[in-house]
């Protein structure tokens, strides 16, 4: 051993455990900042059921929006909800599906294909709100639909079509390319093969992005509030002409009143919107995991 | 008819199907900015644009109207920059220590509460600012807050944004190679040090695009500070104070009963155009910077 060594050896051992305690005190901060965000969420989902779990009632879900908060109701919003979650079902689903296929299964790659993406990259950062405006003045005043459901609906459509599409495109992606080889090669067209073979094997996770974008669509308020009129909707939407009201501006609206149980019961509005979520969310998971399960290739 | 030739239709209808699905998010995007433009324009007819984009006192609901369209600017970015400031730390090292430290196990249960506190409803996060931040937690810290104020809107949005910052960096730091790791340990560099003098800068842009689409997500957002913020348009840093964003003056417009015809309604398609202006602004850069993160490494 030499004589220069263990000096050598002492000036950087300090250091070592310096730069080490520097590691130790981060680690210690990721704890931190991780605890932090999931009590936060923990916070919010506490404080909201327990000030909302009181007013729980049959009741409560089945009647109708009063002066008396005691007495309110959510069953329009409900109503309201479900029926705009059709609409985006019947609209925004096939709509998004289609372009997903259009642009990853027919789209030759060159400057068409590249510009539709970025649109829709960039239509998928376009404030909420934005598309309540584009919604006022084509549904509502252009085509003349009025402050409908099916105004409302459609907006919504509009608004969830890029999330619908980008989770469609990468569903098709994760599709292998030798199952295509392999149906074109036996002499299919280009449809017989997405029918019969890209679709059904990108079926689960094409599914599973649509869920989750319809819980997008039933939690989104901004637009609904330039569609419907906020005036008191104390029925139920006959067709798709009919004033309504959806659950998460119904929350807003006692939210926004200065007495203290309209908050209670805009809490309540809360736990039936947060159990409606997590009804879908659970079902996205569970199509996720079946389609895991039963990847072919 | 022959099978092939009606293959062949089939094939050339579905085609055309596929296509006009394409056309409506053309058409959207059309829509999106005809509709903005020409009531903007038709807003700048009767307000000269200088008075819009450099004034500093908005009141076109009451007279003496006067288009300023500065508070609301202020308002906007005094709520996402608190957001961010609260969000930006946070979410990183949320990152780091999932792309970097967490074992498998904990991955497995943070990574859904991100997911569930991605999916909240925003107009959840406003009751949560005004019935429990600014009454438990702001006016018990200060004294004096008032009902409506920017700290509670920035804090929920900071929040709302938090897991799309934690998860867009720890999938860009994902993405660095292993190999530039191993490289860094080799050489005797500590977690932390391969943490942040390895693997977070090359990961930068993906970074950098992340946070780029949060402030952007932030400014946007309109049921939070709709409920939360307040609708005084004044010029101020103080975040206990109510002020008025852009989004949540459009929210109270539509929500009152000015006639659509007026002045005061076309303000809601200029303070739009101004919002969509900065968001898509924002968008193109962080889409530009994740092109440029792909090139690097795939």
């Amino acid at each position: 051993m030499s004589a220069s060594a263990v000096p050598a050896t002492a000036r950087w051992r300090p250091a070592i455990a310096a730069r080490r305690r520097r590691g130790r005190t981060f680690l210690w901060l990721c704890y931190a900042a991780t605890a932090f965000g999931i009590l936060s969420l923990a916070v919010l989902l506490g404080d909201v059921l327990v000030k909302g779990a009181p007013g729980l009632s049959w009741d409560f879900v089945t009647g109708f929006p009063s002066r008396l908060a005691s007495r309110s109701g959510v069953l329009a919003a409900l109503v309201g909800t479900f029926y705009v979650a059709l609409i985006v079902v019947a609209v925004a689903f096939p709509v998004g599906i289609g372009t997903a296929v259009w642009l990853e299964e027919y789209a030759r790659p060159g400057a068409l294909r590249r510009i539709l993406q970025t649109n829709i990259g960039n239509l998928a950062g376009v404030p909420s709100i934005i598309y309540g405006m584009l919604g006022l003045a084509v549904f509502v005043r252009a085509l003349a639909l009025q402050r409908s459901l099916i105004a409302g609906g459609l907006t919504i459509a509009i608004l969830v079509l890029p999330v619908v599409i980008i989770s469609s495109q990468e569903a098709l992606r994760a599709v292998p390319v030798s199952l295509r080889h392999a149906s074109l090669a036996l002499g299919a067209t280009r449809w017989e093969t997405l029918r019969h073979h890209v679709l059904p094997a990108a079926a689960p996770g094409i599914l599973t992005g649509t869920i989750l974008a319809l819980s997008r669509a039933v939690g989104e308020a901004a637009p609904i509030i330039l569609i419907s009129s906020i005036a008191f909707i104390a029925f139920l939407p006959d067709g798709l002409l009919d004033q309504f009201t959806i659950l998460p501006i119904q929350i807003f609206i006692w939210t926004s009143k200065p007495q203290e149980e309209f908050h209670a019961i805009a809490a309540s509005a809360i736990v039936v919107l947060l159990a409606l979520l997590l009804t879908l969310n659970a079902a996205a998971i569970v199509l996720r995991d079946r389609a895991r399960r039963s990847a072919r290739w | 008819m022959t099978v092939l030739a009606r293959r062949k239709r089939t094939e050339a209808a579905v085609n055309g199907l596929l296509l006009a699905a394409v056309a409506v998010t053309v058409l959207t995007t059309f829509g999106i900015v005809a509709v903005l433009a020409f009531e903007t324009v038709g807003f700048f007819r009767e307000v000269s644009p200088l008075d819009f984009f450099a004034g500093t006192e908005w009141t076109p609901l009451f007279e003496p109207k006067r288009f300023g369209v500065l508070p609301l600017v202020a308002g906007t970015l005094l709520v996402a920059g608190i957001a961010m400031a609260l969000a930006t730390p946070l979410g990183l090292v949320i990152a780091v220590y999932l792309a970097e430290y967490a074992p498998a196990r904990v991955r497995s249960i943070v990574k859904p509460f991100l997911e569930v506190l991605a999916g909240i409803p925003t107009v959840v996060f406003g009751y949560f600012a005004l019935t429990f931040v600014t009454p438990n937690v702001l006016q018990r810290l200060v004294p004096g807050t008032e009902v409506f104020n920017a700290a509670a809107a920035g804090i929920v949005v900071g929040l709302m944004v938090l897991p799309l910052i934690a998860t867009i960096s720890e999938d860009a730091m994902a993405a660095v190679p292993r190999s530039l790791r191993e490289g860094a340990y080799a050489l005797g560099a500590t977690d932390l040090e391969v943490a942040l003098r390895v693997v977070a800068p090359a990961a930068l842009s993906g970074i950098a695009a992340g946070l780029i689409l949060a402030v952007s997500r932030a400014i946007g957002e309109t049921m939070a500070v709709a409920i939360a913020a307040g609708s005084t348009p004044v010029l101020t840093l103080d975040p206990f104070r109510s002020v008025q964003t852009m989004t949540g003056y459009i929210a109270q417009v539509s929500l009152g009963d000015t006639p659509q015809q007026s002045i005061e309604f076309k303000t809601i398609f200029a303070v739009g155009m101004t919002l969509f202006g900065m968001t898509l602004a924002l968008n193109v850069a962080s889409q530009s910077l994740v092109r440029r993160f792909r090139n690097v490494y795939q």
